[in-house]
């Protein structure tokens, strides 16, 4: 019997440890690297649907945004810089969704880091935000990426055949939503 | 047999709590560059409350950020009060809890609360550390000399000398409503705060 109970606890901690090696990554995603593998909820708003292109309900991954080019934020409520970039950041998905060559081509979309449903409504609330923002509750997303320091910026360009790559992603330091935009068009070669 | 079955099954319990608080994850802000002090996993709660919900909550008079002293019955007849004791300056969990209630005035406002910040640190590591979230709507108060004079009275102080991560929900009569003394290595639940105001308009 001591035995068996022994080797139960044994398997269960292996078994733990192994889990947290497939969802947590040990550094924050790099220029050249694909993105881990995360599900995110369909909005249920049909706009924020449709802007990402995605229709019925349950779970999507990234790279089935609607787009060449994906700009994802990961922030925190709770982040002073975070809140501080937060108008700057709008300024970039009005001077994207105003280019008409740029409108269908890049989206952006932010993920609360270890924030619940209601932080992240809150903060899209106070800074009205007309991007799409997911809670990561659990910080699942947020391990998956290194656990990233906030605000964190990663930008993907999504192929033709579908295959992608992170071309550019930074720490804080946003420069303004004019000088962001050249990056992103300059990194993905979209310009 | 049975209590040696016992004594194994305590044990994976063990293990696996130890395992799981090596998961505990911040999302840390950039705003506080390389100057946050991780302390890593500690003891969740390491004190021995003194009030209960529904006892008169223990006054105290502090020192706060604007030089101006200030004294939990100042608020009494005008104002539900949130103390939010916070365990240190520069830490990681602390630094991201603060930031949060500057940006929800207007949740307070609506159910006519105001709310207190309160760490043992003195006022210049206080300053020092709110500067770095912006510009704070709310009182920040130093229980620093007598050292957690105030985190005594409540039952937060912990043994070794910073107070819990603790919030406590004071109605216009001064009378405790709630009480959350959190795990220090999480981020309390804003969603049971915001319910617990809510239930003192009702």
């Amino acid at each position: 019997m001591k035995r068996k109970l022994m080797s139960l606890a044994l398997a269960a901690v292996f078994l733990l440890t192994v889990s947290s090696f497939i969802h947590a990554a040990n550094k924050p995603p790099q220029k050249g690297e694909t993105l881990p593998v995360v599900n995110l909820p369909i909005p249920k708003s049909p706009a924020e649907k449709s802007y990402l292109g995605l229709s019925g309900a349950g779970f999507f991954k990234i790279l089935q945004i609607n787009a060449k080019v994906v700009i994802i934020e990961i922030f925190s409520m709770y982040c002073p810089y975070c809140q501080k970039d937060a108008l700057g950041v709008n300024e970039l998905y009005d001077l994207i969704e105003k280019d008409p060559d740029l409108k269908n081509k890049i989206k952006l979309i932010g993920i609360g880091a270890g924030n619940t449903p209601l932080e992240v409504g809150i903060f899209k609330k106070n800074y009205a935000v007309p991007f799409p923002l997911f809670a990561d509750q659990d910080f699942k997303i947020h391990k998956a990426c290194g656990e990233v320091r906030t605000p964190y910026f990663i930008v993907v360009k999504i192929n033709e055949d579908g295959s992608h790559l992170i071309v550019h992603s930074q720490l804080g330091e946003y420069p303004g939503a004019k000088p962001f935009l050249e990056l992103v068009l300059k990194s993905s070669g979209l310009k | 047999m049975k209590k040696r079955r016992f004594f194994h099954l305590a044990w994976i319990v063990g293990v696996l709590s130890v395992f799981a608080f090596v998961q505990m994850a911040h999302a840390i802000s950039e705003a506080f560059k390389e100057n946050i002090y991780d302390m890593g996993t500690v003891k969740p709660i390491d004190s021995v409350l003194k009030v209960k919900v529904g006892d008169r909550a223990p006054d105290f008079t502090l020192p706060s950020l604007t030089g101006e002293k200030i004294s939990l019955r100042q608020y009494r007849g005008k104002k539900n009060v949130v103390l939010s004791f916070v365990p240190a300056a520069w830490t990681p969990v602390c630094s991201d809890q603060w930031p949060g209630y500057n940006i929800v005035k207007d949740i307070f406002d609506q159910n006519d609360a105001i709310l207190l910040g309160i760490t043992v640190d003195n006022l210049p590591t206080l300053y020092a550390w709110t500067n770095q979230m912006g510009k704070l709507w709310f009182p920040v108060l130093s229980d620093f000399w007598p050292h957690g004079a105030a985190a005594q009275k409540y039952g937060v102080l912990r043994s070794n000398g910073v107070s819990e991560r603790a919030l406590f929900l004071l109605d216009k009569k001064g009378v405790l409503r709630h009480i959350n003394v959190n795990d220090i290595n999480k981020r309390p639940s804003l969603e049971d705060l915001v319910s617990a105001l809510e239930k003192l308009q009702k």
